[in-house]
């Protein structure tokens, strides 16, 4: 009796306990905000996110970010609203934005997403910034202050204000000052034009070109005075942002060019198959990443030996299978290697997909280093553009103080006699031909950075190739160096006036008149070598 | 006797025939699928083929059509546009297959239209195109212009606010005709020409620093400006890389693309590019029953857990099934029949609505717009009330103004002029010249 008696107790006891959560949820007033936001027309939102606000609730900004990056969704049975913690496939995982429980996978024909759409997200955008404009770190502090920039309207004025006067950091007082001025230039005040004379912030600019159209003169003519100035000191910004991206894009024909510059410049072989060494390159950092699912960064430094290794390896069998036993023969060796192109292109496509592979951009490499608001230099580029210049040092020592540079360089100059000095010739064509091939697989991991991985890859770089290699001097290292850059950089200055399609044939046209000025490029190979 | 000779032999005659035709039903429907396997275009025609594949598989799974089984012709035209031509010649000459279901590039339709106008054959093309053509013998079940381009546009001017404009294309006829009818409906609207900026790039661009560059500084002139990009399939990757690492957020700059769908997106990591606007008349995200059902039949087919699912291969789901209906309507697979029976056909599409084949031979559709998401997903964000009906011809062009195309009898004409009321030459015809 008093068993039953106690376990009914305990029961009871367990029920409560069960069921205190529960009646917990359903009081919640964050239930009831989220609904009303989930359930409010396009017009209503903005209320409903400043309910939430104004609610002061310490989850409110975890609901907004979900919200803004789409991951707010409506159980349709219930109406209950969730957050999707993972949304890929057909069926998402989903938590509790209430206690933030797991509550496991739920079929996406269950679920119903809250809409947003950029207009709710720029404001959203504003919102998080301005509540992160309480954090502690200063840099966030600062961040979130140039997100607020152009984002400020009447009801913001007033907590930025108090926000500021609690401001120490010069850096982000100094943004929030820009953020207010933006919006007094808007609403007529021309002394805020002062503040903004110095800014090469996209948006100031934009707050003052209004400001120039707008129907106050006075207005008017001054920020037309502070856009003069801020025009000149953005001429100086563009000249090093076009030098960059020349430099940039430079160092990418560099890359592709410079295991050319060795299997053709070098040894005078046609491999019209370069252009899949570097594709067979950027697939191995694929596979890398495939291998270490989560670590792309480590993944990426990984295949730049794999790649390495596994474009030298197929460049071994090209040269053992194909290319010995057309030695001397140009035009045979041209439509060979076209065709071993060919079949590497279509076995890609074949083995792994005709689709294009996606690899990933580790944290370190993406966005960029910003030097002030008009210039900024893309990190990706940035770490391009030194791997190339790394890649050529190295080429360049085992070109001029290693035996093997030694021997390639006897092989190449006069092969009989260098045999009849005892250097095995054959070794020597296959090692060259190799560390050629190797180099275009450094060149795929780097190109994995930049551009889509797919069979198509190679064919887009293996015309550019040619063109650095020529232009530059065959046979001379230095020279697809500075050919690669001066080319990269001619094509970007001539972008912006003439276009993308207009700068590539003019690129053309000026290298098939130089060709024919100097047939031997830039750096012509001197002596009785080049003769031979 | 003489009588009962002629009946009995008659008769027998009659039953030879009979058998004969039997014999003939048992043939199958013979299905050509004219797409590319290998080369450039292989990334996003590979797809289409194993569409088509499905939907036969699945045909023949609820017993064919008019008792007959539905067979599959495969050809690999190799992203070669003259080969394309042999390709289409060889199902219609030595195969005789019934359809095509084909083509994704609109020079490898061109290629194929006087092929297809000489042997008569039936094409279904999935591809939203640039519009300025109807042929008696295609059947167009992409995007027209005005089903993809002009809502988009429409969505920026009034829902955004947009009021400067950039149209980025790819140097090829799809884009170059799509920003010419763009750019006199936007100066039709009242934009200044000093609001639009034109830029081409080649095929395959990686390099975008510059080009997004100058986007970045048109759009700090103080109005609020947007991309509208004709950029070919996988270029925009490095686009769309190139604009997250420079710092453009979609709330700053919204890009709308219009040849930008999911399998695009599979290859990229699309965290940066959230909020950024795709148009088109299918996500694979759209909420309703028909397109979850086809997602699933779409895993299964390619046990892929990881499948996608586009427009394009939404377009061929909805001609393959028009055609079943029309093949059914006419009672037989007979080419000029399977036409006059196809106009008017209506069969469901994959949002959970309707579409009508019209006399042009384009489709009624919606338009949708959707925002990338970082599952690399859509979210639609805005559809027209009711589905567009494809224009053959567009308004916006000179010279395109005054043709309509009408596939009934008795005009039955791609290229009717109504100022002048004459039939001008054929699809094909224009294609050859």
């Amino acid at each position: 009796m008093s068993i039953i008696r106690s376990l009914t107790l305990l029961f009871i006891a367990l029920i409560s306990l069960l069921s205190l959560p529960a009646q917990a949820q359903e009081d919640d007033p964050g239930r009831e905000l989220l609904i009303n936001l989930a359930e409010a027309p396009a017009s209503k939102v903005e209320e409903a996110l400043g309910a939430i606000v104004s609610s002061g609730d310490p989850r409110a900004r975890s609901w907004l970010e979900a919200f803004g990056s789409n991951r707010l969704s409506r159980i349709k049975d219930t109406g209950d609203v969730v957050v999707v913690l993972n949304n890929r496939g057909r069926d998402w995982e989903i938590a509790n934005p209430l206690t933030g429980e797991n509550m496991g996978d739920m079929s996406r024909r269950e679920l119903d997403r809250v809409a947003i759409n950029n207009r709710i997200r720029g404001q959203l955008e504003g919102i998080i910034a301005m509540l992160d404009l309480n954090a502690a770190d200063p840099d966030v502090r600062e961040a979130s202050a140039q997100d607020i920039m152009g984002k400020v309207d009447a009801t913001l004025v007033k907590p930025l204000e108090a926000r500021l006067e609690l401001e120490e950091n010069a850096a982000v007082r100094n943004r929030i000052e820009q953020a207010l001025a933006i919006y007094r230039v808007s609403e007529g005040d021309i002394e805020a034009v002062d503040i903004l004379a110095g800014s090469l912030h996209p948006r100031a600019r934009a707050a003052l070109n209004n400001a120039v159209r707008g129907d106050n003169p006075a207005l008017a003519a001054k920020a037309k005075q502070a856009l003069a100035t801020i025009e000149q000191k953005l001429k100086l910004n563009r000249a090093a942002e076009t030098l960059y991206f020349g430099l940039s894009l430079g160092s990418v024909l560099v890359l592709a060019a410079i295991g050319l510059a060795i299997t053709f410049g070098v040894m005078g072989v046609i491999n019209m198959a370069h252009g899949e060494l570097i594709m067979l390159g950027a697939y191995t950092t694929w596979g890398m990443q495939q291998l270490l699912p989560g670590q792309p960064g480590l993944a990426l430094i990984l295949s730049i030996p794999a790649g390495f290794m596994v474009a030298a390896t197929a460049g071994i069998i090209i040269e053992r299978s194909v290319i010995q036993y057309l030695k001397g023969r140009p035009l045979e060796t041209l439509l060979a290697t076209f065709g071993i192109s060919l079949i590497l292109q279509q076995l890609v496509r074949t083995v792994i997909s005709p689709q294009n592979r996606t690899v990933v951009t580790p944290e370190w490499m993406s966005g960029s280093l910003v030097v002030n608001d008009a210039l900024s230099l893309t990190l990706n580029r940035m770490y391009v553009l030194g791997f190339a210049l790394v890649v050529f040092a190295l080429l360049m020592l085992i070109m001029r103080k290693t035996r093997l540079g030694l021997e390639v360089r006897a092989v190449t100059q006069n092969r009989k006699m260098a045999q009849s000095m005892g250097i095995r010739a054959t070794r020597v064509d296959i090692m060259t031909f190799a560390l050629g091939s190797g180099v275009a697989g450094l060149a795929g991991v780097a190109l994995s950075q930049l551009t889509n991985v797919g069979p198509n890859l190679g064919q887009n770089y293996i015309i550019d190739s040619f063109m650095v290699v020529v232009f530059g001097g065959v046979g001379n290292l230095w020279g697809t160096l500075i050919a690669g850059l001066s080319l990269g950089t001619i094509n970007q200055l001539l972008e912006p006036w003439a276009g993308a399609v207009l700068a590539k044939i003019i690129v053309l046209v000026f290298i098939i008149l130089f060709i024919q000025k100097r047939p031997k490029g830039l750096f012509p190979q001197k002596g009785r070598a080049a003769e031979g | 006797m003489t009588i009962k000779k002629h009946v009995k032999l008659g008769l027998s005659a009659l039953a030879l025939s009979v058998s004969l035709n039997a014999m003939a039903d048992e043939d199958p429907i013979k299905v050509g699928i004219l797409h590319s396997l290998s080369g450039t275009m292989a990334i996003s025609e590979t797809v289409l083929k194993d569409t088509v594949e499905m939907l036969i598989e699945k045909q023949n799974a609820e017993g064919g059509v008019l008792g007959r089984q539905l067979e599959a012709v495969v050809v690999d035209p190799a992203s070669d546009w003259p080969l394309f031509a042999e390709k289409a010649r060889e199902l219609l000459a030595q195969e005789e297959v019934d359809v095509i279901f084909g083509n994704w590039t609109s020079v490898s339709r061109k290629s194929v239209l006087p092929v297809v106008e000489e042997l008569n054959g039936l094409l279904f093309y999935p591809v939203q195109y640039e519009g300025e053509e109807s042929s008696e013998n295609v059947f167009y079940t992409g995007a027209a212009p005005n089903q993809q381009a002009i809502p988009a546009v429409n969505y920026l001017m009034n829902n955004i606010g947009v009021e400067r404009w950039v149209l980025a294309g790819t140097d090829y006829v799809y884009p170059r005709t799509t920003n010419k009818i763009l750019e006199t409906y936007l100066m039709d609207q009242g934009v200044a020409k000093e609001d639009i900026m034109i830029n081409y790039t080649p095929f395959g661009h990686s390099d975008w620093q510059n080009i997004v560059s100058d986007i970045k500084r048109f759009g700090s002139a103080g109005k609020k400006t947007a991309v509208v990009s004709t950029i070919n399939g996988d270029a925009n990757v490095p686009f769309y890389r190139e604009l997250g690492n420079q710092g453009i957020s979609a709330s700053d700059i919204p890009v709308v693309a219009f040849s930008v769908g999911e399998q695009e997106l599979s290859g990229i990591d699309t965290g940066p590019l959230v909020g950024h606007l795709a148009a088109w008349n299918y996500f694979m995200s759209v909420d309703s029953d028909a397109n979850y059902d086809f997602i699933d039949q779409w895993i299964a087919h390619t046990d892929d857990e990881e499948a996608v699912t586009n427009d394009p291969m939404e377009a061929h789901y909805i001609g393959f099934n028009m055609y079943i209906e029309a093949v059914k309507k006419a009672g037989t697979t007979d080419v000029d029949a399977v036409k006059d029976a196809i106009i008017g056909v209506t069969v469901p599409n994959l949002t959970g609505g309707y579409a009508a084949m019209m006399p042009n031979h384009h489709i009624t559709k919606p338009v949708l717009i959707g925002e990338i998401q970082d599952n690399g997903q859509f979210s639609v964000v805005w559809e027209t009330p009711s589905t567009v009906a494809g224009d053959a011809w567009s308004d916006y062009l000179p010279g395109s103004r005054d043709m309509i195309a009408d596939w009934r009898k008795p005009m039955f004409c791609g290229t009717f002029n109504t100022k002048t009321g004459s039939c001008g030459a054929s699809a094909g015809e224009m294609a050859a010249e």
